[in-house]
């Protein structure tokens, strides 16, 4: 490969530091202002949508639809998930409760697991992966094909005709979702240890009836609500806001994922430690 | 001429019209006025702004300055409600049609009706036949969804759900565009029929001079700001169809005659 040498460029003018700290300062503020400008929108994007939920409610047919589509439609990802879940962490401890013959009490570490954190969080990576990519997809090719604006001059605010069903769907979907995760990680976890690890069926599971099982389940489904508002929430407002074409379409979808995804750790973190606190403040006498 | 319009007043109008993307300017200070009745096109080359015009009519864009005004009314700081209002006298055919593609025809049809509870199902599914009888489509389409119909077809359905509400204004954007020259005139011969037929202001945007030339009462052209110098009107012509085709400005001249002139070269 050879470049002619006669077509090297000109030397462009460098900029002096000066100059240079100056461009640097005013990108950084750039990027601050349209990260805040963002976080502004997609607020005003949820309040509306709050808003709207409360003021019309979506007709049924459109409602179901979401129901089926947000909700039923995952039953079966998330079902599946729930038990590897659970079998994998029947294998991942085994070894160490072993260790100190303690595989009895297996069931009440699988359980708690699977109520506090990994039965929420599943389910919310779940839909965030098959639901809200697919409602960033949808909503972002109305957005180009004119159907979002066909919408608005016909008279029909788009939040409340699409976006409020989807949130709704998003919001009370998500319990059953992680519910039946748990469920099924537990069965997977009991199936494991007592079929294939041949732990004595008696002791697991009057052990996996632990005290405070029903604290722990509430927990968790408290957890999911936030996420499911989350999914919901980002997914339609990457979609409303996709840029042009195909490629907008894309990066719509995949930013809807990557994001909720991200949101949903972040508020995994902050939920728990907010929760953790509530409860020692109620029950004091729980704290050490 | 038209008894709707004795008391004086424009049925849409704007002044001072500026729209701006960011860093670029597409409409610059547009003064515009329809009165009610009259079928005006709005002709011009690609990225001039028309489409832009069209949607900022019915707050679908926001302007960055300027007024638009529906019967006297301006649109800037009305309720959402009010604006609402405002927008279901209008019909707007999308250049796509812009179908849902979730819905059926039908659905897609009624549903302005069914939005607004202008009408009960039965009801609503009676006039969404007869509309798309008026627009040439057997009932068989009704339960066909928009991914099985033809471009011709889909534009003609764009057309049926824009006329269900029976509009006051009547918005096409594009409507003949990517069609068949066969389709094209019956899409040209709807939108004089839909005229005759129902009392309607229309805009029509295109860049299809014989559709401009068939079916309006006046032209307007709009030129790119990026080919105007600073301070000259972005509207270059505004006239009949008779008066275009006498019209001695060059830009026109050169739009009529389909001229590609100084274009190859990049500015």
């Amino acid at each position: 490969m050879s470049y002619a040498s006669s077509q090297l460029p000109t030397p462009v003018e460098r900029p002096g530091i000066f100059a240079a700290t100056l461009e640097s300062v005013a990108d950084l503020g750039e990027v601050v202002i349209d990260s805040v400008r963002g976080l502004g929108e997609l607020t005003l994007f949820f309040l509306s949508t709050l808003s709207w939920m409360a003021t019309r409610w979506p007709r049924r047919e459109t409602l179901f639809a979401s129901l089926y589509q947000i909700g039923v439609r995952s039953l079966p990802v998330v079902a599946l998930t729930g038990t590897f879940i659970g079998m994998v962490l029947a294998v991942q401890s085994y070894s160490q409760f072993r260790a100190f013959g303690l595989e009895t009490q297996l069931g009440a570490v699988i359980n708690r697991s699977m109520f506090r954190e990994l039965g929420p969080v599943l389910a919310a990576t779940m839909l965030a992966g098959r639901v809200g990519s697919s409602i960033a997809a949808e909503l972002g090719t109305m957005r180009v094909t004119e159907q979002i604006d066909a919408l608005v001059s016909m008279g029909t605010n788009p939040i409340r005709y699409l976006v409020v069903p989807r949130f709704i769907a998003c919001l009370f979907m998500i319990p059953s979702l992680t519910l039946m995760a748990v469920f099924m990680g537990v069965v997977g976890g009991g199936f494991y240890c007592t079929f294939v690890l041949d732990i004595d069926q008696y002791y697991y599971f009057s052990n996996a009836r632990y005290i405070g099982a029903n604290g722990d389940l509430f927990y968790g489904i408290t957890k999911s609500f936030f996420f499911g508002a989350a999914i919901a929430i980002l997914s339609c407002y990457r979609g409303f806001h996709c840029a042009p074409g195909a490629e907008g379409v894309g990066r719509a979808s995949t930013a809807a994922f990557v994001q909720s995804f991200v949101v949903i750790l972040v508020f995994d973190l902050l939920l728990s430690i907010t929760l953790d606190n509530v409860y020692y403040w109620l029950w004091p006498h729980e704290a050490r | 001429m038209n008894d709707r319009s004795v008391n004086g007043e424009m049925h849409i109008a704007t002044r001072g019209l500026s729209v701006r993307f960011g860093r670029q300017q597409v409409l610059r200070d547009v003064t515009l006025e329809v009165p009610h009745g009259q079928t005006l096109a709005i002709i011009g080359e690609s990225g001039c702004g028309k489409t832009v015009l069209l949607k900022t009519l019915i707050g679908l864009i926001q302007p960055t300055m300027g007024e638009v005004s529906f019967a006297g009314q301006l649109l800037r700081g009305l309720s959402e409600k009010q604006i609402t209002q405002v927008r279901t006298k209008f019909g707007f055919v999308f250049q796509n049609a812009a179908l849902f593609d979730s819905l059926s025809i039908a659905d897609n049809v009624a549903f302005p009706l069914l939005e607004h509870n202008r009408a009960k199902d039965e009801e609503a599914y009676r006039i969404v036949r007869d509309r798309l009888a008026e627009v040439g489509l057997p009932p068989a389409v009704m339960v066909k969804r928009p991914a099985e119909l033809s471009g011709g077809m889909r534009k003609r359905v764009g057309l049926a759900r824009a006329l269900i509400m029976e509009p006051e204004v009547l918005l096409y954007d594009e409507p003949t565009t990517g069609l068949d020259p066969i389709m094209t005139d019956v899409i040209n011969e709807l939108m004089i029929r839909t005229r005759n037929t129902h009392p309607v202001t229309s805009i029509v945007v295109t860049h299809d001079m014989s559709s401009a030339l068939k079916v309006s009462d006046r032209i307007i052209m709009l030129y790119p700001l990026s080919r105007l110098d600073e301070g000259e009107p972005q509207v270059i012509f505004d006239g009949t169809p008779k008066e275009i085709a006498q019209c001695k400005d060059p830009r026109v001249a050169q739009f009529l005659r389909g001229e590609a002139g100084d274009r190859l070269e990049s500015a």
